[in-house]
């Protein structure tokens, strides 16, 4: 019996091993990549004893610019998450405590309905108003990714707070804007926090919103990253630098804020 | 009067400028698109947008081009989802029990779904490159044959459900984890008392009382599959010879590429429409599973 169970452990075991690896594998190629250069990466031979060199991250951000579209990215993805937290953390706290479950829906169709939908709407409107190309309008499209993500993680954070916190601020002479703004607001830390990180993460990840709204002086990261592959022949090295550089921000704040981030993924999936 | 009509109406002015967002960005762009797939219309200053009815939607249903979006989406999206699902099931189910490092594996699991999209498909372009990618050199190894992946209409989907499997298996597992952590311990202790093997305990304990979540975590796949553009996009633009060319990027292609934007938009209508149905198809079911279980 006990060897019986030795085997299943060491069979469960390697199996867990093989798993972590499988996921894992393409970040450590994408890695070992960007430190090889070209004829490393076209010889086979020097799949992981190799001389590294930083001449791809140096021709990166020397030859392309990348701080540019990183600062492009930043802007973005900062702008929407600040304007998204300002409409959608007041707008959760009504749904949340006023049971407005059925305009809470509303928002959530943003996040079911193909954004592709929107984009030639969008695209037409924008030209017209002469927004294409600023910040204005990768803004506005990122938010409505955003908002809902938002809105749908801080309806079940408010209402998981006891009533009596707000009851005790209203018997003390606050109104009720004062009660959301002075109480309830310092509380959701947490809450703030697993959303905003998420609403940014959409942002900086975003691809299609970005390749038909922005242009030469609002590009952001994915879609330089993803104009830089066609430049003739493809420079391996440094395609995998670029997209180490867009990558790593997002894997040190999922890897810094990893239980927010979790929770953050489950309560918008399970609200979904 | 305790209040004025600030403090009285807090609820509307709090809601109301999130809904007026959304309905404005939302709202006004799916009529707008409506309104555009009866009209043909090219973009041009020259010609400008002319009413044709439905004929966008008729010449759109005699393409074969667009039935075989539509197949390669229905292909893609079953694929992605079965396998997703049960691996992620799977999965779950390997990573639930204690053991030393789970944090660690937690961690890992959790890259894939965060990783920028379009840099993770140019990751996967270099692992499925012919000649030199990390994917072939796999086969070799275990002595097969190297393939074309992406390179090859009928690899590529495959090649492509593989990078979707590897990126969002991990939510399908991190939601049926935590459905697993609310199951009661008492109708496990109840089998230990029946006699119940490993397996039995899985199909009529483990298994019926997950149904809910598992279910929850589909439907949030299926919505999300059906809608992939990034990883298809950044890898094949839906090549070879078509054969990655989802709706969702023929889509695009007709708008932006081609910019006829009626013809788009009416693409665009049905697969809007296909996307809400399934949606509330599945809405359905979960309603009625839940009836099924009070």
């Amino acid at each position: 019996m006990t060897k019986r169970n030795k085997t299943a452990r060491l069979i469960m075991g390697v199996l867990t091993a093989a798993v972590l690896l499988a996921f894992a594998f393409p970040f450590l190629w994408m890695l070992l990549a960007s430190f090889k250069t070209q004829s490393q990466i076209m010889s086979t031979g020097q799949l992981f004893a190799f001389k590294p060199t930083t001449h791809n991250y140096a021709s990166v951000f020397e030859e392309y610019d990348f701080l540019g579209y990183i600062l492009n990215s930043l802007v973005v993805g900062l702008g929407s998450t600040v304007l998204a937290l300002l409409l959608g953390l007041p707008a959760a706290y009504a749904i949340a405590r006023h049971h407005l479950h059925k305009l809470g829906l509303v928002i959530l169709v943003a996040r079911i309905i193909p954004g592709i939908t929107f984009l030639i709407p969008w695209f037409i409107l924008f030209s017209k108003i002469k927004l294409v190309d600023t910040y204005t309008a990768l803004i506005l499209s990122h938010m409505l990714v955003g908002l809902p993500f938002i809105i749908w993680i801080m309806i079940s954070f408010f209402e998981a707070l006891p009533k009596e916190i707000e009851e005790a601020g209203l018997i003390d002479g606050c109104t009720h804007h004062q009660v959301f703004m002075r109480v309830i607001l310092p509380i959701s830390g947490p809450g703030v926090i697993t959303s905003s990180l998420l609403s940014f993460i959409f942002s900086w990840n975003n691809f299609m919103f970005s390749i038909i709204l922005s242009g030469d002086k609002t590009k952001p990261l994915p879609v330089a990253v993803f104009n830089f592959m066609s430049y003739s022949e493809i420079n391996w090295g440094a395609l995998m630098a670029a997209a180490c550089v867009i990558t790593l921000p997002v894997l040190v704040i999922a890897l810094l804020a990893q239980r927010y981030v979790v929770n953050g993924l489950a309560a918008g999936a399970v609200k979904g | 009067m305790p209040y004025n009509w600030f403090d009285r109406n807090l609820k509307w002015i709090y809601v109301l400028p999130a809904v007026a967002f959304v309905l404005v960005m939302m709202l006004f762009p799916i009529l707008y698109t409506v309104r555009i797939s009866f009209y043909e219309w090219s973009m041009s200053a020259i010609t400008p947008p002319k009413w044709v009815g439905l004929d966008n939607y008729a010449a759109l249903l005699k393409e074969s081009r667009f039935w075989h979006a539509a197949g390669s989406t229905l292909y893609f999206t079953v694929v992605a989802l079965a396998v997703e699902v049960v691996l992620g099931v799977a999965i779950a189910l390997l990573l639930s029990r204690e053991f030393r490092g789970k944090n660690l594996v937690k961690t890992v699991f959790l890259l894939p779904m965060v990783a920028t999209p379009v840099a993770m498909g140019l990751v996967w372009l270099l692992i499925y490159e012919p000649t030199i990618g990390a994917a072939n050199l796999m086969l070799k190894a275990i002595g097969l044959k190297p393939m074309l992946w992406l390179g090859s209409p009928a690899q590529a989907i495959p090649s492509l459900i593989i990078v979707d499997v590897w990126q969002w298996t991990p939510m399908i597992s991190l939601i049926v984890m935590a459905g697993l952590a609310t199951i009661p311990r008492e109708p496990y202790e109840a089998a230990d008392v029946d006699g119940a093997g490993r397996w039995k305990k899985f199909a009529s304990i483990t298994l019926p009382l997950l149904r809910p979540t598992i279910l929850v975590a589909a439907m949030l796949r299926l919505i999300d599959v059906l809608k992939t553009f990034d990883i298809i996009y950044a890898t094949t633009q839906g090549g070879p010879d078509l054969a990655t060319e989802t709706l969702n990027i023929y889509g695009y292609v007709l708008g932006f590429q081609y910019f006829k934007l009626g013809m788009a938009s009416s693409l665009l209508v049905l697969f809007f429409a296909l996307v809400m149905g399934l949606t509330l198809v599945m809405i359905w079911m979960r309603k009625r599973m839940e009836a099924q279980y009070d």
